[in-house]
């Protein structure tokens, strides 16, 4: 047994930490985050030459990386310093790549931006629920239907497309040109995009695509969730840098017993976050992957949300403004439920498995 | 024991709930449920059509002009009010200065100021918490030093809501730094147009503006614009505290927010059915339910103690604790259930073609963090229950 990082991922998670504190901190991330296109182009570069982007893949498919862990200790760094740049559909779209053996050296260089459009408005996360249909025309096929929060997808130049064809699920590659595309920022920072397709030509991948899928999210939500947990250890150590510093009745407010006791509280879930984060990682290229993962965005679910509001209560007033980066930590870290699947899909997918067993 | 009201305060919520259907204009009530910014302009229409009727300063004496209600004709009209999606009642004027005036005020003060409060001549915020006294309030350092016939101040007040529609704040400040802390301190009204005051916005967690920071630089203020006796406004301040509880529980907004709560997980789809349907959130809904169905009751026997009594007891934290909790569980509630939908931030989806969650819930994932601030507020959720237990559990 070893919890430890190799030395590789190691240096990776040190170099993404340094890099993203110094060139990347809060106050610009603010300034990027809130408005189009939420993408900071010569970060960016800059974030896929330090390999960001290359531990996504496995090496066979021109990467350095690939597994559940890589993917965790990139979300990690992305985390912690809150970065709003759009590598959670790059994480996805490389995953489904490395399944079809398809090249991507554009996608890990990042010199070609890509989104994964699966979810709509009302099938938010069940690939199952999905209605967005392919149809074939000529040598090719055309999409119809509207996917709804496609992370990324304002700033991406391919978007990969789950659309039903003959009752599944299949893969489809769209240019973000040949679409409507309407980009927002989002409450938390970072875009998103409403991806509007109307005959609109697609490029069949795959065409029973559900496994390959249903990979690509769970990869997604590992992501998730591993983000979660660099946010929140954030989090927990500015509140409690303030409540060794924030002085009232004449002693630091970290001396009342009832803020202490919350503070540990918090630390707990934190630590089970960390550790069910790790299961589904270590998890994702296995039989039960949908499983654990499942597990762990539930988990992080509810423990996002209780870091999020301790923190802010804790803190009194000053974590409720702009200013305070805290405030920031705590949008992402609510909001970040919706993304993939919320505590209440993820539960429902734990408690079929209980009937199944 | 029984529950029901009156026939005589049935008859009050008839004609309460008939005058807002008749009065109160259908812009604003959407703006109030749309979570849309509330204007400087819609809060002055509505405070001038209530104060036409007689029922805008329901908390001041009938001699100066308020409706003579009991508590729970008080509790009837908020809940009504709710129900109809008027606006909150800016309460700084009305509400706390209001009665601080008709309680400790002179003569001429209350001749001059409260009927500019009831015809809305002067906007008042409150200045009483400052960068280093939050919680500990009375740890305040905002100086007031008598020269001749002014008060000289100097300091800065912080989180001052609404305080860029206003032209007065009524300010707690620091008369006698030699006393005990308590001891040393004044209630005093300061017109914000004296030179020396700076008023800077702060921008809050969803990206709204509504409270700010104010600097006195040698700020003048005539000795005539003090409220009570010197150095006694801490007996003011508490005294406020007990008129900020009327209504402390939020049912109201509570019920307001469940009944959207409702509509909104009929209304939404997921994968097939409305998300009523999804046995998970409707738990969730159905908890928040019988949470607030049992604080209906907790806040009416506490209203009829306090008629009972004349006064409300220390118990009315308890009312501020769940209250708020409620609130906040079904704004988290509203939020949730549009999923990925909420995620816009607040007006960046100019196509306004692309519709997304039903209509008027574009502002329920801002509303959800801007209403973490009322557990902070009022003294927070920690201060409440460190009030109970020393008054009611004697530990
Ligand atoms: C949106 C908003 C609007 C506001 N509007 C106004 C206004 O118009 N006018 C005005 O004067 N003020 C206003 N306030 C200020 C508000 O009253 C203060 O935020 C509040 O008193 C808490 O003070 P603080 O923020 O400094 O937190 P602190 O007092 O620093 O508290 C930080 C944390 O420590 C906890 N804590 C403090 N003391 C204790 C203790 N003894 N035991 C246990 N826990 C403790 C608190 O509960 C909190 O969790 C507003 C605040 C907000 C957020």
């Amino acid at each position: 047994m070893d919890f430890n990082l190799t030395e590789d991922r190691r240096m990776l998670q040190d170099s993404l930490n340094r890099y993203l504190g110094d060139k990347y901190p809060v106050d610009h991330r603010n300034k990027v985050a809130y408005a189009l296109p939420c993408h900071d182009p010569a970060k960016w570069t800059e974030m896929a030459e330090l390999g960001a982007l290359f531990a996504l893949a496995p090496e066979d498919a021109g990467g350095f990386g690939g597994t559940g862990f890589d993917i965790m200790v990139v979300f990690e760094a992305l985390g912690r310093a809150l970065n709003p740049e759009p590598l959670l559909g790059a994480a996805m779209a490389s995953r489904l790549m490395t399944k079809l053996g398809a090249d991507q050296e554009a996608l890990l260089s990042g010199a070609t931006k890509y989104a994964v459009a699966v979810g709509e408005v009302e099938a938010p996360y069940d690939l199952d629920a999905i209605t967005c249909t392919a149809t074939a025309k000529g040598d090719g096929h055309v999409l119809s239907g509207r996917k709804s929060a496609v992370y990324g997808g304002q700033v991406a130049d391919v978007i990969l497309v789950a659309a039903m064809l003959d009752g599944t699920p299949a893969l489809f590659e769209v240019q973000a040109s040949d679409a409507q595309i309407a980009g927002y920022p989002m409450m938390d920072g970072g875009g998103a995009a409403e991806v509007l397709l109307d005959d609109t030509p697609a490029k069949l991948l795959l065409a029973d695509a559900a496994d390959a899928l249903t990979d690509a999210l769970n990869a997604g939500i590992v992501a998730l969730c591993a983000e979660a947990v660099g946010a929140m250890d954030v989090t927990h150590a500015t509140t409690l840098d303030y409540l060794r510093t924030r002085k009232q009745f004449g002693v630091p407010i970290g001396k009342f017993q009832v803020l202490q006791h919350r503070a540990v509280d918090m630390l707990t879930e934190i630590e089970q976050s960390r550790s069910i984060t790790i299961k589904a990682a270590a998890e994702l290229d296995g039989p039960d992957a949908s499983r654990f993962v499942s597990m762990a965005k539930n988990l992080i679910g509810r423990a996002a949300r209780l870091v999020a509001e301790e923190a802010i209560q804790m803190h009194g007033g000053i974590a409720m403004t702009w200013e305070y980066p805290v405030s920031h930590y705590a949008k992402r870290l609510v909001m970040l439920d919706a993304q993939l699947g919320d505590t209440d899909y993820h539960l429902s997918r734990v408690m079929a498995g209980l009937k199944a067993a | 024991m029984d529950l029901s009201f009156s026939q005589e305060d049935i008859a009050f919520r008839d004609e309460v709930r008939s005058y807002l259907a008749e009065n109160l204009p259908k812009r604003i009530s959407d703006a109030v449920r749309t979570g849309a910014e509330q204007t400087k302009e819609m809060a002055e229409e509505w405070h001038a059509i209530l104060n036409r009727k007689g029922w805008l300063a329901t908390t001041w004496g009938v001699e100066f002009g308020g409706p003579g209600w009991t508590p729970v004709q008080k509790h009837i009209f908020e809940e009504e009010c709710c129900r109809a999606y008027a606006p909150r009642i800016v309460p700084f004027g009305l509400n706390m200065l209001g009665p601080v005036l008709q309680a400790f005020g002179t003569k001429e003060q209350q001749d001059y100021y409260l009927p500019r409060i009831l015809d809305g001549t002067d906007w008042w915020c409150q200045g009483y918490s400052e960068p280093g006294a939050g919680s500990d309030l009375a740890s305040l350092k905002t100086r007031a030093v008598r020269d001749g016939d002014d008060y000289v101040i100097n300091g800065q007040k912080t989180w001052t809501t609404l305080g860029q529609h206003a032209n007065k704040i009524f300010c707690l400040c620091r008369t006698d730094p030699a006393a005990k802390q308590q001891e040393g301190i004044s209630f005093i009204l300061v017109d914000l147009d004296t030179p020396g005051i700076e008023m800077r916005p702060i921008r809050l967690i969803e990206g709204g503006h509504e409270v700010n920071e104010v600097f006195f630089t040698d700020v003048r203020v005539p000795v005539a614009n003090l409220v009570g006796e010197e150095n006694k406004g801490w007996t003011i301040a508490k005294f406020l505290l007990t008129h900020e509880r009327t209504g402390i529980a939020g049912v109201g907004f509570s019920m307001q927010s469940l009944e959207e709560v409702k509509a909104l997980a009929r209304k939404i789809r997921r994968n097939g059915r409305p998300l009523i349907e999804d046995p998970l959130f409707a738990a969730r809904i159905a908890r928040a339910e019988i949470d607030l169905e049992a604080m209906k009751i907790t806040n009416l026997r506490m209203l009829f103690k306090a008629q009972q009594q004349g006064a409300p007891g220390p118990e009315t934290s308890i009312l501020k604790i769940k209250g708020t909790v409620i609130h906040q569980e079904l704004k988290d509630l509203a939020r949730r259930a549009l999923g990925p939908v909420a995620a816009p931030f607040p007006g960046s989806m100019t196509d306004g073609n692309i519709m997304f969650g039903p209509e008027g819930t574009a502002n329920n994932a801002a509303r959800y963090f801007n209403n973490r601030k009322t557990s902070i507020f009022g003294g927070s959720n920690e201060i409440q229950r460190n009030i109970l237990t020393k008054t009611m559990l004697e530990l």
